[in-house]
């Protein structure tokens, strides 16, 4: 986080008078290597282990990220109005656990889904209100709730778990729709139209957009800066309800440590998929196919049976690598020009 | 009329410490007996050392979520040293250790530095990395007291003076501290980096140099404390010290120290560090159940940012307060 000399900020930044024509924008973008990143490594893959082409196979694969994703695709969002929540896994944790207890209360499952939804909801208004009510940091604001949250569920649970999910819960988690599609894979393409529709097409995505650029300029344009980004930090509480509901759905059990250390590859999935970690710019078709690079690159090394903390050690180096490169290579640039 | 020095941030935190502890000891004298105090101290030593590493870094506007896995590594690292040449001397460990730590401190701040990516994404990275290499390295195989020598393992509980050395290190480690940020240039820079990081550049400090000058010190302690902590509870695998980055976070935070940079001091890392410390050995002395520390440190950091936000509010002239009150 070097700071550059401000007499070289000041020179400004050069606005062309004419943009590049939408198809060499469209040659030159992120979202095209990153395709390109996924054909390589669907490729890779397919000859690397000889199971990998099985459909069963690629739709039990598509599990790897389709949860992450749906909480990712709010969190682009976030990320590009400048905040960030770190307590999503969290989220999930106490969501889980909430739907645990109600569970032993007998509730079944449509009342289970609304608790997972309004918990999800209720944790990111608690985040959202801490943020933008009181003016808080939202990185030590949601490593505070991070610990929280997932603190509640130990609380409750301490070293058990909750099991006995009622029969029809399980369809969210396990169920398919049509032949290897299953339920979460077309819930998370419908979720990724959605979406992309919110922040590409609607003015509220255009918000998010001048809100990560420049909050006061923002203000003075009429967009009310504060209620946008706690609108947002609701979405991300809300999607991390729903991820919640899918994952305990999938796994029929409930434990205080369910979900460990996904908020670090939800983060490196919306990085990686081209959105500024600074706010300001990023796609959701840059998520979903990162998304799916992720989820091909973990279920590759599963099925050569690497162990999931070295696969942990390589989203790290993606993280970093994916941001560091850029950066690199711009160096070098500019270095040459001089 | 109250001195100014009453109301400072850490004549507070002492004083919620006191009533703390009082409240303990009326229900239960045992807890404030010397030896049980002393055992405490020892027990937060390493959370004191990492804390003050911590803050040197927040002070720069960075934040340093590594820590905990460089302690692992480290701790991984110089027990397998240990099983392979026991006979190596505790100095050589002890330097090893730091010297480990500080490369792995070097590597996040060259990251920052050089390549101006955003310190979380970059120490988010590198803690799964370490703890990755760990398991890597050992295979995911525990090392047990039995296969350490009982010199590596005695160091930190030798008792000098009534105290073991873990906690002599602890207090070294804060009269340094005391000195590097009161006395030194370096300490100086610290602050004028994240007061005002223009400014700094103006006065001729490099910023980038100094953040990493930060990551290097609070990863030399988390090594320090790696060897510290393994030799301690004799046995290092994968998962120790997990989720303790967060424990020392809170440290800081709870100790006044703005995660927005440049202010803070050595004494409220430590009173934050001791505040936790307490808490915890508190716990299963009132009948808690040990899970609930996890959700009160989250508690104690949203109340402290909460309320550092509030009482270092700026008093300048506010344009558009009505507009971001509609807002």
């Amino acid at each position: 986080m070097s700071v550059t000399a401000p007499d070289t900020v000041t020179t400004g930044r050069q606005i062309p008078d004419r943009l590049k024509s939408p198809l060499q924008r469209f040659l030159a973008s992120w979202e095209l290597l990153l395709l390109g990143v996924a054909i390589a490594v669907f490729v890779i893959n397919s000859f690397a282990s000889p199971y990998f082409l099985d459909p069963w196979n690629l739709s039990d694969a598509t599990f790897n990220f389709t949860e992450k994703a749906m909480i990712a695709f709010a969190m682009a969002l976030l990320i590009i109005s400048g905040e960030i929540d770190l307590s999503v896994a969290s989220i999930i944790a106490l969501a889980s656990t909430a739907m645990g207890f109600a569970v032993q209360l007998g509730a079944d499952t449509p009342v289970l889904v609304l608790i997972g939804l309004a918990v999800g909801l209720a944790c990111g208004m608690f985040n959202g209100a801490l943020v933008t009510g009181l003016g808080l940091p939202s990185i030590v604001v949601t490593i505070g709730t991070m610990s929280l949250f997932r603190g509640i569920s130990y609380i409750v649970l301490g070293d058990k778990a909750y099991t006995g999910y009622p029969s029809e819960f399980a369809f969210f988690g396990q169920g398919y729709v049509w032949w290897v599609i299953s339920f979460e894979f077309l819930l998370f393409a419908l979720l990724a139209v959605v979406f992309a529709v919110l922040l590409h097409k609607t003015n509220f995505g255009r918000a998010v957009y001048v809100v990560g650029n420049n909050p006061v300029g923002a203000l003075f344009s009429g967009i009310r800066v504060t209620r946008v980004k706690f609108a947002l930090f609701l979405l991300t509480g809300l999607m991390s309800g729903v991820a919640a509901i899918c994952l305990t759905s999938r796994l029929g059990a409930t434990r205080p440590s369910i979900a460990f250390g996904w908020e670090l590859e939800v983060v490196t999935m919306v990085v990686l998929g081209g959105v500024s970690i600074l706010g300001g710019s990023g796609s959701i078709p840059g998520v979903v196919v990162a998304a799916f690079v992720m989820g091909m690159v973990t279920f590759g090394f599963g099925l050569l049976n690497v162990p999931g903390i070295v696969m942990s050690i390589f989203i790290g180096l993606l993280l970093i690598g994916v941001i560091a490169l850029p950066r690199i290579a711009r160096q070098l640039l500019a270095k040459r020009k001089v | 009329m109250i001195p100014p020095i009453l109301k400072s941030r850490e004549a507070i935190l002492a004083g919620a410490i006191l009533v703390l502890v009082v409240a303990i000891a009326s229900r239960f004298p045992a807890f404030v007996a010397p030896a049980n105090l002393v055992n405490v101290f020892n027990d937060t030593a390493p959370l004191i050392i990492l804390a003050l590493g911590q803050m040197v870094v927040i002070l720069t506007r960075c934040i340093d979520l590594s820590v905990a896995a460089n302690l692992a590594l480290t701790g991984m690292v110089v027990a397998m040293l240990n099983t392979v040449v026991p006979g190596l001397p505790v100095p050589a460990i002890l330097a090893i250790a730091i010297c480990l730590g500080a490369l792995m401190g070097l590597f996040n701040g060259l990251l920052v530095w050089r390549l101006d990516i955003p310190p979380i994404v970059v120490t988010l990275g590198t803690m799964t990395i370490y703890r990755g290499i760990i398991f890597v390295i050992s295979g995911g195989e525990w090392i047990n007291a039995h296969e350490m020598s009982d010199a590596f393992k005695a160091f930190p509980r030798e008792v000098v003076l009534g105290l073991p050395v873990l906690s002599w290190i602890a207090l070294l480690v804060v009269l340094g501290f005391v000195v590097l940020i009161g006395r030194t240039p370096l300490g100086r820079a610290f602050f004028a980096v994240g007061g005002n990081p223009h400014a700094a550049v103006y006065t001729g400090i490099n910023v980038g140099q100094t953040q990493c000058a930060a990551y290097v010190i609070s990863g030399a302690l988390a090594g320090l404390t790696g060897y510290l902590w393994v030799a301690r509870y004799a046995v290092a695998y994968v998962d120790i010290a997990g989720g303790f980055e967060l424990e020392v976070v809170a440290a800081c935070v709870i100790g006044g120290i703005s995660i927005a940079g440049g202010i803070g001091s050595v004494g409220g890392a430590l009173l934050g560090a001791l505040f936790l410390g307490i808490v915890k050995n508190a716990l299963p002395v009132i009948n808690i159940s040990p899970f609930w520390q996890l959700a009160i440190s989250g508690t104690a950091i949203i109340i402290a940012v909460a309320f550092n936000a509030t009482s270092s509010r700026t008093k300048g002239r506010v344009i558009l307060k009505k507009a971001e009150h509609a807002a």
